[in-house]
């Protein structure tokens, strides 16, 4: 029978458990403690900065000063190009993984382990791929084709399909969670009133998990946003006077911009300012989107 | 047994797999037709592997195997000619959880009947009305059809599959083990409804339940680790089953 409740742990062992939970808990706050740092140097630095004309204005004078306008066009063409390229594919993929195949079948797990890898490619690998397969390969042979000449360059067109590519693992593990989320008996309800398979996954399944989808194009617009070592080679330009007109045109990028200022400009110190305030668009921009992708999840989770 | 009905399902030396494993051996029986039977025994006994054996649901599982026969109306549903998804629209299925799909009452029902066809307005309305008076629910659900079916309580959701199933006009109705998951009012419900079904419907049940089995079956089975032990009216297997595990089940002594 306990008589008391007087603690049995020794000294020892109790001090322990104190540090370490004083451990964790001052990881745990210099992680937030980064950020916070992070984001109020930006706002500090260049909070001024980021104004409408910066936003609207086209740069003036090699990059030191104006506006980031055509980069920030030019960031949003190439995230929607690389989601009308990339996301069907990626919810393709998903589809077939969950709802095709056999899943210990060699195939599956070849395409598993393909999604895995390409996952873990660094960026620039990305990069040199779209020059090799993008730009020498299909560029050349469509301009032969078509007897064009605009095909065989860096452009638009083939850094979003690059970074289709990037961000593809993204979207078929976000697509392939949201479909896994839909019960097994419902897909089997529907089959079992003479539903076939495609028409379960059009008016059952897919139905169920829009918001996946969705998450899924949304993160991988964050992560494509950001990117700038896959693009690198791929059509992206350091200055532009106009906006592209064509997808086969080359374009300006808020990352690559930012990289321009800091690295390329005749007087980096005069542009710091807008390197400040060119990151914080950037950081908005990804944050925003990632935000969104988060709402959406958690109302999806509600359900 | 059986001899005076017109037989709807018959089985023939049925095996069944799961990869390695044999989950149902040799089931040898004749299912009558617009009668209900039902399947009892122990979980894991392969009742449930033999209903969906029916309507090839376990297609969809992978690495599964069958031999022998398994025959509806004597065509086997195994063979290489038999289209599956033709196969189940004459076949409906209620399931152990009531899921609806997360569209509206009137969309649930009409959903097998939309999938090939299209049909007008008026037409469907009679057909959820039809279905959902058969299936005892009309007056519960006329006045919010078109409100989601996830908004009705568990009861009335199973209701709505049973509704759902009898939509396509079938000529079997399989269930597996519909109540369940339901309290006893809705489970009485379901058991009203399934003996007014037997006019029009062959019926076959899987419960635990052996009381649910003994009011509303006109002929029982009884499977044990992935035989039949024994097939026969309800009341004879009930009262004076032929096979000592058949009794001792019965009875309460194992299971």
């Amino acid at each position: 029978m306990i008589r008391n409740f007087t603690s049995t742990v020794s000294l020892n062992k109790r001090l322990l458990g104190f540090f370490a939970v004083l451990l964790a808990t001052t990881a745990a706050l210099s992680v937030v403690g980064i950020i916070l740092g992070m984001f109020g140097t930006f706002l500090f630095n260049g909070g001024t900065g980021v104004t409408w004309t910066f936003l609207t204005e086209f740069p003036k004078n090699s990059n030191t000063e104006g506006g980031i306008f055509p980069a920030l066009a030019g960031t949003t063409f190439l995230v929607l190009l690389m989601t009308i390229l990339g996301v069907p594919i990626g919810t393709a993929t998903a589809i077939y993984l969950t709802e095709f195949a056999k899943q210990d079948s060699w195939f599956a797990r070849s395409v598993r382990f393909a999604v895995n890898t390409l996952a873990g490619v660094p960026s620039i690998v990305f990069g040199l791929f779209g020059v090799g397969f993008f730009i020498q390969f299909m560029g050349t042979n469509i301009d032969g084709a078509l007897g064009t000449s605009s095909f065989g360059d860096g452009s638009l067109l083939w850094s979003a399909a690059t970074l289709a590519v990037l961000t593809l693992p993204v979207v078929i593990v976000a697509v392939e969670e949201s479909l896994k989320a839909v019960p097994r008996d419902l897909r089997e309800a529907s089959l079992a009133l003479g539903a076939t398979r495609w028409q379960t996954i059009t008016k059952v399944v897919l139905p169920n998990s829009v918001t996946g989808i969705l998450t899924g194009s949304i993160l991988a617009v964050g992560r494509g946003a950001g990117e700038v070592a896959a693009i690198l080679f791929v059509g992206v330009t350091y200055s532009s006077e106009v906006l592209p007109n064509a997808v086969t045109e080359k374009f300006m990028h808020l990352g690559y911009h930012l990289f321009v200022l800091s690295t390329q400009s005749p007087d980096v110190d005069k542009t710091l300012p807008l390197q400040y305030a060119t990151t914080i668009v950037l950081l908005g921009l990804t944050f925003l989107l990632n935000l969104t992708a988060i709402l959406i999840r958690s109302r999806l989770r509600k359900r | 047994m059986a001899k005076e009905h017109p037989v709807k399902i018959e089985a023939h030396d049925f095996n069944f797999h799961y990869g390695a494993k044999q989950a149902l051996f040799n089931i040898t029986l004749r299912i009558p037709e617009r009668r209900v039977t039902a399947f009892i025994g122990p979980s894991g006994c392969g009742k449930s592997t033999f209903l969906r054996s029916i309507n090839r649901m376990n297609d969809l599982i992978d690495g599964t195997r069958v031999d022998g026969h398994m025959m509806v109306d004597g065509t086997d549903v195994y063979d290489k000619e038999v289209d599956v998804v033709t196969l189940r629209r004459r076949i409906g299925m209620v399931f152990q959880k009531s899921i609806p799909f997360p569209k509206s009452i009137f969309e649930n029902i009409t959903y097998g009947l939309t999938l090939n066809e299209k049909i007008s307005k008026t037409d469907l309305e009679e057909v959820v009305e039809t279905s959902l008076r058969k299936s005892a629910l009309w007056e519960e659900v006329k006045d919010r059809l078109h409100h989601s079916a996830l908004g009705l309580s568990g009861g009335q959701q199973q209701r709505l599959c049973i509704a759902r199933a009898v939509a396509i006009n079938p000529e079997i109705l399989l269930m597996d083990e519909p109540c369940s998951a339901l309290d006893p009012i809705s489970t009485g419900k379901v058991e009203e409804l399934i003996t007014e079904l037997k006019d029009t419907y062959t019926i076959v049940l899987v419960t635990h339940n052996m009381q649910q089995a003994g009011r509303v079956s006109d002929f029982t089975g009884f499977f044990l680790m992935g035989s039949l032990i024994e097939f026969d009216r309800t009341r004879t297997i009930f009262t004076s089953p032929a096979k000592k595990e058949t009794e001792d089940y019965i009875t309460g002594r194992f299971g």
